[in-house]
Protein backbone atom coordinates (compact mmCIF):
# COMPACT_ATOMS: atom_id res chain seq x y z
CA UNK A 1 0.00 0.00 0.00
CA UNK A 2 1.48 3.16 -1.00
CA UNK A 3 0.60 4.95 2.22
CA UNK A 4 2.97 2.83 4.22
CA UNK A 5 6.11 4.44 2.40
CA UNK A 6 5.08 7.73 3.57
CA UNK A 7 4.70 6.55 7.27
CA UNK A 8 7.67 8.31 9.03
CA UNK A 9 9.92 5.11 10.90
CA UNK A 10 8.45 5.76 14.66
CA UNK A 11 5.38 5.08 13.32
CA UNK A 12 6.17 1.71 12.02
CA UNK A 13 5.54 -0.27 14.84
CA UNK A 14 1.57 0.87 14.69
CA UNK A 15 1.57 0.26 10.72
CA UNK A 16 2.73 -3.23 11.60
CA UNK A 17 -0.24 -3.29 14.15
CA UNK A 18 -2.51 -2.02 11.13
CA UNK A 19 -1.54 -4.61 9.12
CA UNK A 20 -1.62 -7.53 11.34
CA UNK A 21 -5.11 -6.41 11.97
CA UNK A 22 -6.30 -6.17 8.11
CA UNK A 23 -5.19 -9.85 7.95
CA UNK A 24 -7.42 -10.88 10.69
CA UNK A 25 -9.91 -8.92 9.02
CA UNK A 26 -9.68 -10.35 5.95
CA UNK A 27 -9.18 -14.22 7.40
CA UNK A 28 -12.85 -13.44 9.06
CA UNK A 29 -14.25 -12.38 5.49
CA UNK A 30 -13.04 -15.67 3.94
CA UNK A 31 -13.78 -18.16 7.03
CA UNK A 32 -17.81 -18.28 6.33
CA UNK A 33 -17.40 -19.25 2.92
CA UNK A 34 -14.49 -21.65 3.96
CA UNK A 35 -16.70 -23.16 6.53
CA UNK A 36 -19.71 -23.37 4.36
CA UNK A 37 -17.08 -25.74 1.95
CA UNK A 38 -15.70 -27.72 4.70
CA UNK A 39 -19.10 -28.67 6.08
CA UNK A 40 -21.08 -28.78 3.09
CA UNK A 41 -18.59 -29.72 0.17
CA UNK A 42 -15.31 -31.44 1.86
CA UNK A 43 -17.06 -33.32 4.73
CA UNK A 44 -19.66 -34.76 2.30
CA UNK A 45 -16.60 -35.97 0.10
CA UNK A 46 -14.42 -37.37 2.72
CA UNK A 47 -17.64 -39.28 3.23
CA UNK A 48 -17.84 -40.81 0.61
CA UNK A 49 -14.17 -42.04 0.33
CA UNK A 50 -14.09 -43.44 3.27
CA UNK A 51 -17.55 -45.11 2.90
CA UNK A 52 -15.76 -46.40 -0.18
CA UNK A 53 -12.94 -47.96 1.74
CA UNK A 54 -14.85 -49.40 4.97
CA UNK A 55 -18.10 -50.99 5.73
CA UNK A 56 -17.36 -52.79 9.29
CA UNK A 57 -13.38 -52.78 8.75
CA UNK A 58 -11.16 -51.20 6.05
CA UNK A 59 -11.37 -52.85 2.98
CA UNK A 60 -11.07 -52.66 -1.14
CA UNK A 61 -13.42 -55.25 -1.90
CA UNK A 62 -15.73 -52.29 -3.60
CA UNK A 63 -12.91 -51.07 -5.79
CA UNK A 64 -12.39 -55.39 -6.59
CA UNK A 65 -15.78 -55.66 -7.23
CA UNK A 66 -15.84 -52.94 -9.80
CA UNK A 67 -12.66 -54.26 -11.44
CA UNK A 68 -13.58 -57.83 -11.39
CA UNK A 69 -17.01 -57.22 -12.66
CA UNK A 70 -17.37 -57.36 -16.44
CA UNK A 71 -20.30 -55.50 -16.73
CA UNK A 72 -18.82 -52.51 -14.79
CA UNK A 73 -15.75 -52.64 -16.80
CA UNK A 74 -18.34 -52.38 -20.00
CA UNK A 75 -19.80 -49.12 -18.58
CA UNK A 76 -16.59 -47.63 -17.77
CA UNK A 77 -15.61 -48.22 -21.30
CA UNK A 78 -18.92 -47.16 -23.17
CA UNK A 79 -18.27 -43.97 -20.84
CA UNK A 80 -14.92 -42.95 -22.01
CA UNK A 81 -16.19 -44.11 -25.68
CA UNK A 82 -19.02 -41.76 -25.81
CA UNK A 83 -17.35 -38.90 -24.04
CA UNK A 84 -14.62 -39.49 -27.04
CA UNK A 85 -17.26 -39.16 -29.79
CA UNK A 86 -19.12 -36.45 -28.50
CA UNK A 87 -15.83 -34.11 -27.95
CA UNK A 88 -14.80 -35.28 -31.25
CA UNK A 89 -18.08 -33.71 -32.69
CA UNK A 90 -18.21 -31.27 -30.96
CA UNK A 91 -14.67 -30.25 -31.85
CA UNK A 92 -15.81 -30.60 -35.94
CA UNK A 93 -19.15 -28.58 -35.32
CA UNK A 94 -17.27 -25.98 -32.59
CA UNK A 95 -14.19 -24.76 -34.14
CA UNK A 96 -15.88 -23.35 -37.45
CA UNK A 97 -18.35 -21.33 -35.45
CA UNK A 98 -15.99 -20.52 -33.15
CA UNK A 99 -13.41 -19.08 -35.99
CA UNK A 100 -16.57 -16.95 -37.12
CA UNK A 101 -17.11 -15.74 -33.82
CA UNK A 102 -13.53 -14.99 -33.64
CA UNK A 103 -13.29 -13.11 -36.56
CA UNK A 104 -16.80 -11.58 -36.55
CA UNK A 105 -17.67 -7.49 -36.42
CA UNK A 106 -18.41 -6.79 -32.58
CA UNK A 107 -22.06 -6.66 -33.65
CA UNK A 108 -22.23 -10.21 -35.23
CA UNK A 109 -20.05 -11.77 -32.98
CA UNK A 110 -22.25 -10.49 -29.97
CA UNK A 111 -25.39 -12.08 -31.76
CA UNK A 112 -23.28 -14.99 -32.27
CA UNK A 113 -22.40 -15.33 -28.21
CA UNK A 114 -26.00 -14.74 -27.11
CA UNK A 115 -27.10 -18.01 -29.40
CA UNK A 116 -24.18 -20.21 -27.72
CA UNK A 117 -25.04 -18.37 -24.22
CA UNK A 118 -28.75 -18.92 -24.44
CA UNK A 119 -28.50 -22.54 -24.32
CA UNK A 120 -25.10 -22.96 -22.40
CA UNK A 121 -27.33 -21.14 -19.25
CA UNK A 122 -30.66 -22.99 -19.59
CA UNK A 123 -31.25 -25.82 -17.52
CA UNK A 124 -30.24 -29.12 -18.71
CA UNK A 125 -33.27 -31.07 -18.16
CA UNK A 126 -34.91 -28.45 -20.44
CA UNK A 127 -32.30 -28.56 -23.36
CA UNK A 128 -32.16 -32.85 -23.23
CA UNK A 129 -36.44 -32.37 -23.09
CA UNK A 130 -36.20 -30.19 -26.10
CA UNK A 131 -34.18 -33.16 -27.93
CA UNK A 132 -36.59 -36.18 -27.25
CA UNK A 133 -39.32 -34.08 -28.27
CA UNK A 134 -37.67 -33.46 -31.84
CA UNK A 135 -35.93 -37.16 -31.48
CA UNK A 136 -39.01 -38.93 -30.13
CA UNK A 137 -40.75 -41.83 -32.50
CA UNK A 138 -43.39 -39.52 -33.08
CA UNK A 139 -40.89 -36.48 -32.74
CA UNK A 140 -40.92 -33.79 -34.71
CA UNK A 141 -38.16 -34.78 -36.63
CA UNK A 142 -39.66 -38.15 -37.74
CA UNK A 143 -42.95 -35.83 -38.51
CA UNK A 144 -40.84 -33.95 -41.14
CA UNK A 145 -38.95 -37.25 -42.28
CA UNK A 146 -42.37 -39.41 -43.30
CA UNK A 147 -44.05 -36.11 -44.89
CA UNK A 148 -41.18 -35.52 -47.36
CA UNK A 149 -41.38 -39.62 -47.74
CA UNK A 150 -37.53 -39.67 -46.46
CA UNK A 151 -38.29 -42.49 -45.05
CA UNK A 152 -40.72 -45.36 -44.75
CA UNK A 153 -41.23 -45.83 -41.01
CA UNK A 154 -39.84 -43.45 -38.43
CA UNK A 155 -36.47 -43.25 -37.15
CA UNK A 156 -35.03 -45.22 -33.93
CA UNK A 157 -33.17 -41.69 -33.07
CA UNK A 158 -33.58 -41.55 -29.20
CA UNK A 159 -33.44 -44.35 -26.52
CA UNK A 160 -29.97 -45.19 -28.17
CA UNK A 161 -26.32 -44.40 -28.04
CA UNK A 162 -26.81 -41.47 -31.26
CA UNK A 163 -29.98 -40.38 -28.74
CA UNK A 164 -27.21 -39.69 -26.44
CA UNK A 165 -24.73 -38.44 -28.48
CA UNK A 166 -27.24 -35.97 -30.42
CA UNK A 167 -28.33 -34.31 -26.60
CA UNK A 168 -24.43 -34.12 -24.69
CA UNK A 169 -23.13 -32.68 -28.10
CA UNK A 170 -26.02 -30.36 -27.45
CA UNK A 171 -25.34 -29.76 -24.31
CA UNK A 172 -21.89 -29.24 -24.31
CA UNK A 173 -21.12 -27.44 -27.60
CA UNK A 174 -21.29 -23.87 -25.78
CA UNK A 175 -18.22 -25.20 -23.52
CA UNK A 176 -16.30 -26.11 -26.48
CA UNK A 177 -16.82 -22.79 -28.65
CA UNK A 178 -16.21 -19.99 -26.15
CA UNK A 179 -12.89 -22.12 -24.94
CA UNK A 180 -11.89 -21.99 -28.35
CA UNK A 181 -13.31 -18.49 -29.29
CA UNK A 182 -11.20 -17.04 -26.21
CA UNK A 183 -8.25 -18.69 -27.84
CA UNK A 184 -9.01 -17.72 -31.15
CA UNK A 185 -9.53 -13.86 -30.53
CA UNK A 186 -6.44 -13.69 -29.54
CA UNK A 187 -5.10 -14.98 -32.68
CA UNK A 188 -3.16 -12.16 -34.89
CA UNK A 189 -5.12 -12.08 -38.43
CA UNK A 190 -2.34 -10.36 -39.81
CA UNK A 191 -0.60 -13.49 -39.43
CA UNK A 192 -2.67 -15.45 -41.58
CA UNK A 193 -2.50 -12.50 -44.24
CA UNK A 194 1.65 -12.54 -43.53
CA UNK A 195 1.36 -16.39 -44.58
CA UNK A 196 -0.95 -15.06 -48.10
CA UNK A 197 1.18 -13.14 -48.87
CA UNK A 198 4.12 -14.94 -48.61
CA UNK A 199 2.56 -17.36 -51.55
CA UNK A 200 0.92 -19.64 -49.19
CA UNK A 201 -2.62 -20.84 -50.37
CA UNK A 202 -6.01 -20.74 -47.65
CA UNK A 203 -5.35 -24.29 -46.83
CA UNK A 204 -1.99 -24.02 -46.59
CA UNK A 205 -2.09 -20.69 -44.22
CA UNK A 206 -4.80 -22.65 -42.10
CA UNK A 207 -2.43 -25.73 -41.37
CA UNK A 208 0.54 -23.84 -41.20
CA UNK A 209 -0.31 -20.99 -39.16
CA UNK A 210 -3.73 -20.45 -37.62
CA UNK A 211 -4.53 -24.50 -36.90
CA UNK A 212 -1.11 -24.46 -34.73
CA UNK A 213 -1.94 -20.97 -33.05
CA UNK A 214 -5.41 -22.04 -32.02
CA UNK A 215 -4.08 -25.93 -30.98
CA UNK A 216 -4.30 -24.10 -27.12
CA UNK A 217 -7.84 -23.85 -27.54
CA UNK A 218 -8.32 -26.99 -29.26
CA UNK A 219 -6.66 -28.84 -26.01
CA UNK A 220 -8.64 -27.15 -23.61
CA UNK A 221 -12.20 -27.41 -24.92
CA UNK A 222 -11.55 -30.53 -26.11
CA UNK A 223 -10.13 -31.89 -22.63
CA UNK A 224 -13.13 -29.40 -20.86
CA UNK A 225 -16.01 -31.27 -23.05
CA UNK A 226 -14.61 -34.77 -22.46
CA UNK A 227 -14.23 -34.52 -18.87
CA UNK A 228 -17.64 -32.76 -18.59
CA UNK A 229 -18.63 -35.87 -20.65
CA UNK A 230 -17.80 -38.07 -17.67
CA UNK A 231 -19.67 -37.20 -14.96
CA UNK A 232 -22.97 -36.65 -17.10
CA UNK A 233 -26.05 -38.03 -15.72
CA UNK A 234 -29.60 -36.39 -16.89
CA UNK A 235 -28.71 -36.57 -20.49
CA UNK A 236 -27.64 -40.07 -20.90
CA UNK A 237 -30.55 -41.25 -18.34
CA UNK A 238 -33.46 -39.81 -20.56
CA UNK A 239 -32.34 -40.49 -24.04
CA UNK A 240 -30.36 -43.43 -24.05
CA UNK A 241 -31.80 -46.81 -23.80
CA UNK A 242 -31.61 -49.76 -21.05
CA UNK A 243 -27.89 -50.90 -22.24
CA UNK A 244 -26.60 -47.04 -22.60
CA UNK A 245 -25.39 -46.56 -19.30
CA UNK A 246 -22.61 -44.22 -17.91
CA UNK A 247 -20.46 -44.48 -14.88
CA UNK A 248 -22.63 -41.47 -13.52
CA UNK A 249 -26.32 -43.64 -13.63
CA UNK A 250 -24.71 -46.46 -12.37
CA UNK A 251 -23.91 -44.33 -9.42
CA UNK A 252 -27.40 -42.85 -9.06
CA UNK A 253 -29.00 -46.81 -9.57
CA UNK A 254 -26.73 -47.74 -6.53
CA UNK A 255 -27.88 -45.29 -4.20
CA UNK A 256 -31.36 -44.77 -5.56
CA UNK A 257 -32.76 -48.57 -6.07
CA UNK A 258 -30.21 -51.28 -4.63
CA UNK A 259 -29.34 -49.00 -1.82
CA UNK A 260 -25.46 -50.25 -2.33
CA UNK A 261 -23.72 -47.11 -0.82
CA UNK A 262 -20.55 -48.60 -0.35
CA UNK A 263 -20.07 -49.79 -4.13
CA UNK A 264 -21.82 -46.30 -5.10
CA UNK A 265 -18.80 -44.43 -3.31
CA UNK A 266 -16.34 -46.68 -4.95
CA UNK A 267 -17.62 -45.61 -8.05
CA UNK A 268 -18.01 -42.08 -7.20
CA UNK A 269 -14.40 -42.13 -5.94
CA UNK A 270 -13.34 -43.87 -9.33
CA UNK A 271 -14.99 -41.36 -11.51
CA UNK A 272 -13.78 -38.60 -9.51
CA UNK A 273 -10.10 -39.63 -9.63
CA UNK A 274 -10.22 -39.90 -13.52
CA UNK A 275 -11.99 -36.09 -13.92
CA UNK A 276 -8.93 -34.82 -11.06
CA UNK A 277 -6.68 -35.71 -13.50
CA UNK A 278 -8.59 -34.67 -16.77
CA UNK A 279 -8.54 -31.48 -15.26
CA UNK A 280 -4.96 -31.69 -13.94
CA UNK A 281 -4.15 -31.80 -17.57
CA UNK A 282 -6.38 -28.72 -18.44
CA UNK A 283 -5.17 -26.82 -16.03
CA UNK A 284 -1.52 -26.71 -18.19
CA UNK A 285 -3.70 -25.94 -20.80
CA UNK A 286 -6.33 -23.29 -20.05
CA UNK A 287 -6.36 -21.39 -16.52
CA UNK A 288 -9.24 -22.75 -14.73
CA UNK A 289 -12.06 -20.02 -14.47
CA UNK A 290 -11.11 -18.38 -17.61
CA UNK A 291 -14.52 -19.59 -19.66
CA UNK A 292 -16.59 -18.20 -17.00
CA UNK A 293 -14.69 -14.57 -16.57
CA UNK A 294 -14.64 -13.94 -20.30
CA UNK A 295 -18.26 -13.91 -21.06
CA UNK A 296 -20.96 -14.50 -18.24
CA UNK B 1 -17.57 -11.04 -42.93
CA UNK B 2 -14.57 -12.96 -42.48
CA UNK B 3 -12.54 -12.95 -45.57
CA UNK B 4 -9.53 -10.42 -44.59
CA UNK B 5 -8.22 -7.92 -46.82
CA UNK B 6 -6.18 -9.64 -50.06
CA UNK B 7 -8.15 -13.25 -48.98
CA UNK B 8 -10.57 -14.64 -51.48
CA UNK B 9 -13.96 -16.30 -50.35
CA UNK B 10 -12.82 -20.01 -51.53
CA UNK B 11 -14.30 -23.15 -51.08
CA UNK B 12 -12.53 -23.15 -47.81
CA UNK B 13 -14.10 -20.10 -46.71
CA UNK B 14 -17.80 -21.50 -47.69
CA UNK B 15 -17.37 -24.90 -45.82
CA UNK B 16 -16.95 -23.03 -42.21
CA UNK B 17 -19.25 -20.44 -43.37
CA UNK B 18 -22.01 -23.36 -43.74
CA UNK B 19 -20.63 -25.64 -40.97
CA UNK B 20 -21.11 -22.36 -38.65
CA UNK B 21 -24.82 -21.87 -39.97
CA UNK B 22 -25.12 -25.36 -38.87
CA UNK B 23 -24.19 -24.72 -35.70
CA UNK B 24 -26.20 -22.00 -35.09
CA UNK B 25 -29.32 -23.48 -35.95
CA UNK B 26 -28.59 -26.48 -33.64
CA UNK B 27 -28.14 -24.42 -31.24
CA UNK B 28 -31.06 -22.53 -31.70
CA UNK B 29 -33.49 -24.61 -33.14
CA UNK B 30 -34.38 -27.02 -30.34
CA UNK B 31 -34.85 -24.05 -27.32
CA UNK B 32 -37.04 -22.19 -30.50
CA UNK B 33 -38.88 -25.33 -31.21
CA UNK B 34 -40.10 -25.97 -27.26
CA UNK B 35 -40.94 -22.20 -26.99
CA UNK B 36 -43.41 -22.53 -29.82
CA UNK B 37 -44.87 -25.90 -29.44
CA UNK B 38 -45.42 -24.91 -25.80
CA UNK B 39 -48.38 -22.31 -27.65
CA UNK B 40 -49.62 -25.64 -29.43
CA UNK B 41 -53.41 -25.77 -29.30
CA UNK B 42 -52.87 -29.57 -30.28
CA UNK B 43 -52.76 -32.70 -28.10
CA UNK B 44 -49.74 -33.99 -29.83
CA UNK B 45 -46.22 -32.63 -30.14
CA UNK B 46 -46.34 -31.02 -33.37
CA UNK B 47 -44.19 -28.19 -35.25
CA UNK B 48 -45.71 -25.98 -36.33
CA UNK B 49 -48.32 -26.32 -34.15
CA UNK B 50 -51.79 -26.38 -35.84
CA UNK B 51 -53.28 -23.88 -34.25
CA UNK B 52 -52.46 -21.73 -31.13
CA UNK B 53 -53.48 -21.44 -27.15
CA UNK B 54 -52.38 -21.14 -23.58
CA UNK B 55 -53.93 -24.49 -23.10
CA UNK B 56 -50.46 -25.79 -21.56
CA UNK B 57 -49.18 -23.01 -19.44
CA UNK B 58 -53.19 -23.45 -17.91
CA UNK B 59 -52.20 -26.89 -17.57
CA UNK B 60 -48.75 -25.86 -15.75
CA UNK B 61 -50.14 -23.51 -13.44
CA UNK B 62 -53.94 -24.39 -12.96
CA UNK B 63 -52.25 -27.42 -11.33
CA UNK B 64 -51.79 -27.25 -8.05
CA UNK B 65 -48.87 -29.69 -8.13
CA UNK B 66 -47.34 -27.51 -10.56
CA UNK B 67 -47.74 -24.39 -8.64
CA UNK B 68 -46.43 -26.15 -5.52
CA UNK B 69 -43.04 -27.24 -7.29
CA UNK B 70 -42.71 -23.86 -8.06
CA UNK B 71 -42.90 -22.33 -4.67
CA UNK B 72 -40.35 -24.51 -4.00
CA UNK B 73 -37.85 -23.96 -6.54
CA UNK B 74 -38.47 -20.45 -5.96
CA UNK B 75 -37.70 -20.61 -2.20
CA UNK B 76 -34.94 -23.20 -2.34
CA UNK B 77 -33.25 -20.52 -4.97
CA UNK B 78 -33.87 -17.47 -3.13
CA UNK B 79 -32.08 -19.30 -0.17
CA UNK B 80 -29.11 -20.22 -2.36
CA UNK B 81 -29.29 -16.57 -3.95
CA UNK B 82 -28.81 -14.94 0.22
CA UNK B 83 -26.13 -17.49 1.10
CA UNK B 84 -24.20 -17.86 -1.73
CA UNK B 85 -24.01 -13.74 -2.51
CA UNK B 86 -23.40 -12.93 0.80
CA UNK B 87 -20.33 -15.95 1.34
CA UNK B 88 -19.20 -14.97 -1.87
CA UNK B 89 -19.06 -11.24 -1.50
CA UNK B 90 -17.06 -11.22 1.43
CA UNK B 91 -14.63 -13.81 0.62
CA UNK B 92 -13.94 -11.75 -3.18
CA UNK B 93 -13.64 -8.66 -1.30
CA UNK B 94 -10.68 -10.31 0.75
CA UNK B 95 -9.58 -12.36 -1.80
CA UNK B 96 -9.15 -9.55 -4.08
CA UNK B 97 -7.96 -7.24 -1.63
CA UNK B 98 -5.89 -9.43 0.65
CA UNK B 99 -2.40 -9.75 0.93
CA UNK B 100 -1.71 -13.10 2.00
CA UNK B 101 0.22 -16.39 1.03
CA UNK B 102 -1.82 -19.06 -1.03
CA UNK B 103 -4.27 -16.60 -2.44
CA UNK B 104 -4.39 -18.52 -5.46
CA UNK B 105 -4.82 -21.53 -3.35
CA UNK B 106 -7.99 -20.25 -1.71
CA UNK B 107 -9.34 -19.03 -4.71
CA UNK B 108 -8.82 -22.73 -6.28
CA UNK B 109 -10.81 -24.04 -2.90
CA UNK B 110 -13.34 -21.62 -3.24
CA UNK B 111 -14.58 -22.45 -6.97
CA UNK B 112 -13.24 -26.26 -7.26
CA UNK B 113 -17.16 -27.42 -6.38
CA UNK B 114 -17.33 -26.44 -10.40
CA UNK B 115 -14.77 -29.47 -11.31
CA UNK B 116 -16.37 -31.97 -9.07
CA UNK B 117 -19.26 -33.66 -11.13
CA UNK B 118 -22.75 -32.52 -9.27
CA UNK B 119 -23.93 -36.46 -9.20
CA UNK B 120 -21.09 -36.94 -6.64
CA UNK B 121 -21.45 -33.75 -4.66
CA UNK B 122 -25.30 -34.83 -4.57
CA UNK B 123 -24.55 -37.80 -3.30
CA UNK B 124 -22.09 -37.04 -0.53
CA UNK B 125 -24.76 -34.22 0.45
CA UNK B 126 -27.37 -37.03 0.55
CA UNK B 127 -25.13 -39.25 2.86
CA UNK B 128 -24.80 -36.16 4.56
CA UNK B 129 -28.10 -34.51 5.01
CA UNK B 130 -29.63 -38.18 5.66
CA UNK B 131 -27.50 -38.86 8.71
CA UNK B 132 -28.82 -34.88 10.14
CA UNK B 133 -32.36 -36.52 9.51
CA UNK B 134 -32.56 -33.60 7.04
CA UNK B 135 -33.45 -34.61 3.53
CA UNK B 136 -36.65 -33.24 2.17
CA UNK B 137 -36.04 -29.47 3.37
CA UNK B 138 -35.96 -27.04 1.66
CA UNK B 139 -33.20 -25.18 3.62
CA UNK B 140 -31.05 -28.90 2.84
CA UNK B 141 -31.53 -28.30 -1.22
CA UNK B 142 -30.26 -24.50 -0.32
CA UNK B 143 -27.11 -25.25 1.20
CA UNK B 144 -26.47 -27.99 -1.23
CA UNK B 145 -27.24 -25.29 -3.79
CA UNK B 146 -25.19 -22.87 -2.62
CA UNK B 147 -22.06 -25.51 -2.47
CA UNK B 148 -22.58 -25.19 -6.64
CA UNK B 149 -23.70 -21.50 -6.59
CA UNK B 150 -20.55 -20.09 -4.48
CA UNK B 151 -18.07 -20.36 -7.33
CA UNK B 152 -20.37 -18.99 -9.73
CA UNK B 153 -20.49 -15.61 -7.55
CA UNK B 154 -16.36 -15.93 -6.63
CA UNK B 155 -15.79 -15.64 -9.86
CA UNK B 156 -18.35 -12.80 -11.15
CA UNK B 157 -17.23 -10.65 -8.09
CA UNK B 158 -13.45 -11.07 -8.25
CA UNK B 159 -13.75 -10.20 -11.87
CA UNK B 160 -16.00 -6.71 -10.27
CA UNK B 161 -13.73 -6.15 -7.77
CA UNK B 162 -10.76 -6.09 -9.57
CA UNK B 163 -12.25 -3.64 -11.97
CA UNK B 164 -13.11 -1.12 -9.22
CA UNK B 165 -11.07 1.71 -8.65
CA UNK B 166 -9.39 0.97 -4.91
CA UNK B 167 -8.36 4.72 -4.62
CA UNK B 168 -12.20 6.11 -4.37
CA UNK B 169 -11.94 3.95 -0.77
CA UNK B 170 -9.32 5.35 -0.14
CA UNK B 171 -10.04 8.96 -0.50
CA UNK B 172 -13.39 8.52 1.76
CA UNK B 173 -10.61 7.02 4.39
CA UNK B 174 -8.44 10.14 4.41
CA UNK B 175 -11.46 12.11 4.79
CA UNK B 176 -12.59 10.55 7.79
CA UNK B 177 -14.74 8.21 6.57
CA UNK B 178 -13.77 4.67 8.93
CA UNK B 179 -13.90 1.66 7.24
CA UNK B 180 -17.73 0.22 7.67
CA UNK B 181 -18.90 4.08 6.11
CA UNK B 182 -16.29 3.88 3.16
CA UNK B 183 -17.56 0.09 2.58
CA UNK B 184 -21.05 0.99 2.60
CA UNK B 185 -21.55 4.43 0.91
CA UNK B 186 -18.51 4.14 -2.09
CA UNK B 187 -17.41 0.78 -2.57
CA UNK B 188 -20.89 -1.12 -2.27
CA UNK B 189 -22.67 1.59 -4.54
CA UNK B 190 -19.94 1.14 -7.08
CA UNK B 191 -20.26 -3.01 -7.29
CA UNK B 192 -23.46 -3.10 -6.81
CA UNK B 193 -24.65 -4.17 -10.10
CA UNK B 194 -21.69 -6.58 -9.91
CA UNK B 195 -23.36 -8.01 -7.33
CA UNK B 196 -26.54 -7.98 -8.33
CA UNK B 197 -25.64 -9.98 -11.89
CA UNK B 198 -23.67 -12.71 -9.23
CA UNK B 199 -26.94 -13.12 -7.32
CA UNK B 200 -29.30 -13.45 -10.19
CA UNK B 201 -26.55 -16.06 -11.60
CA UNK B 202 -26.79 -17.87 -8.01
CA UNK B 203 -30.31 -17.83 -8.25
CA UNK B 204 -30.29 -19.25 -11.78
CA UNK B 205 -28.24 -21.86 -10.55
CA UNK B 206 -29.99 -23.00 -7.99
CA UNK B 207 -33.46 -22.56 -9.80
CA UNK B 208 -32.15 -24.94 -12.74
CA UNK B 209 -30.28 -27.51 -11.35
CA UNK B 210 -31.64 -31.02 -10.76
CA UNK B 211 -29.31 -33.72 -8.99
CA UNK B 212 -29.44 -32.09 -5.54
CA UNK B 213 -32.78 -31.74 -5.23
CA UNK B 214 -33.13 -35.02 -7.18
CA UNK B 215 -31.29 -36.92 -4.39
CA UNK B 216 -32.56 -34.75 -1.15
CA UNK B 217 -35.97 -33.59 -2.36
CA UNK B 218 -38.79 -36.33 -0.62
CA UNK B 219 -42.37 -36.49 -1.52
CA UNK B 220 -43.51 -33.00 -0.42
CA UNK B 221 -41.09 -30.73 -1.25
CA UNK B 222 -40.13 -31.45 -4.78
CA UNK B 223 -38.85 -28.50 -7.40
CA UNK B 224 -40.02 -27.93 -10.71
CA UNK B 225 -36.93 -29.39 -12.14
CA UNK B 226 -37.29 -32.68 -10.26
CA UNK B 227 -41.15 -32.60 -11.51
CA UNK B 228 -40.17 -32.51 -14.71
CA UNK B 229 -37.54 -35.48 -14.78
CA UNK B 230 -40.31 -37.49 -12.49
CA UNK B 231 -42.61 -36.84 -15.60
CA UNK B 232 -40.22 -37.21 -18.23
CA UNK B 233 -39.66 -40.64 -16.91
CA UNK B 234 -42.87 -41.77 -17.50
CA UNK B 235 -43.75 -40.14 -21.01
CA UNK B 236 -43.60 -37.17 -23.14
CA UNK B 237 -46.51 -34.77 -21.63
CA UNK B 238 -46.87 -31.49 -23.43
CA UNK B 239 -46.91 -29.55 -20.50
CA UNK B 240 -43.37 -29.90 -20.31
CA UNK B 241 -43.04 -27.57 -23.03
CA UNK B 242 -44.71 -24.46 -20.63
CA UNK B 243 -42.84 -25.49 -18.05
CA UNK B 244 -39.68 -25.56 -20.39
CA UNK B 245 -40.62 -22.48 -21.94
CA UNK B 246 -40.74 -20.71 -18.40
CA UNK B 247 -37.31 -21.80 -17.43
CA UNK B 248 -35.95 -20.61 -20.64
CA UNK B 249 -37.73 -17.13 -20.01
CA UNK B 250 -35.84 -16.95 -16.41
CA UNK B 251 -32.74 -18.23 -18.08
CA UNK B 252 -33.44 -15.22 -20.69
CA UNK B 253 -34.21 -12.50 -17.94
CA UNK B 254 -31.35 -13.35 -16.19
CA UNK B 255 -28.85 -13.30 -19.31
CA UNK B 256 -30.58 -9.82 -19.85
CA UNK B 257 -30.88 -8.04 -17.06
CA UNK B 258 -26.83 -9.08 -16.36
CA UNK B 259 -25.83 -7.82 -19.60
CA UNK B 260 -27.51 -4.27 -18.69
CA UNK B 261 -26.18 -4.42 -15.34
CA UNK B 262 -22.49 -4.68 -16.95
CA UNK B 263 -23.19 -1.41 -19.03
CA UNK B 264 -21.05 0.85 -18.32
CA UNK B 265 -23.43 3.76 -17.04
CA UNK B 266 -23.13 6.77 -18.34
CA UNK B 267 -24.11 9.93 -16.45
CA UNK B 268 -24.74 8.44 -13.02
Amino acid sequence: MSEVGAVPLAAMPAAAAAERREQWGQLALLLPALLALAALFVYPLLGILFRSVHKTDYTLEFYRHVFRTPVYLTVIWLTFRTAAVVTAICLVIGYPLAYVLARARPRMARLLVIVVVLPFFTSIIVRTYAWMVLLGRNGIVNQYLMDLHLVRAPLALLYNPSGVVIGMTYVLLPFMVLTLASVMRGIDPSLVSAAHSLGASPAQAFRRVYLPLSAPGIAGGALLVFILSLGFFITPALMGGPPDVMIAMLIEREVELTLNWSFASALAVILLVLTLAGYAVYHRVVRLGQLFEGHS
Amino acid sequence: MIAGPGQRTGPGTIAVLAVAAAAVVFLLAPVAIIVIVSFSGADYLSFPPPGLSLRWYRRFLGAAGWRRSLAVSAQVASLTTVFATSLGLAAALALVRGRFRGKGAVYAFLISPMIVPTIITAMGLYFFFARLRMTGSILAMALGHTVLALPVVVIILAATLQGFDRRLELAAWSLGASRLLALRRITLPLIAPGVLSAALFAFLTSFDELLIPLFLSGVEAQTLTVRVWNSLLLEVDPTITAVSSFLIAVTSTVLAASSLLRRPRGAA
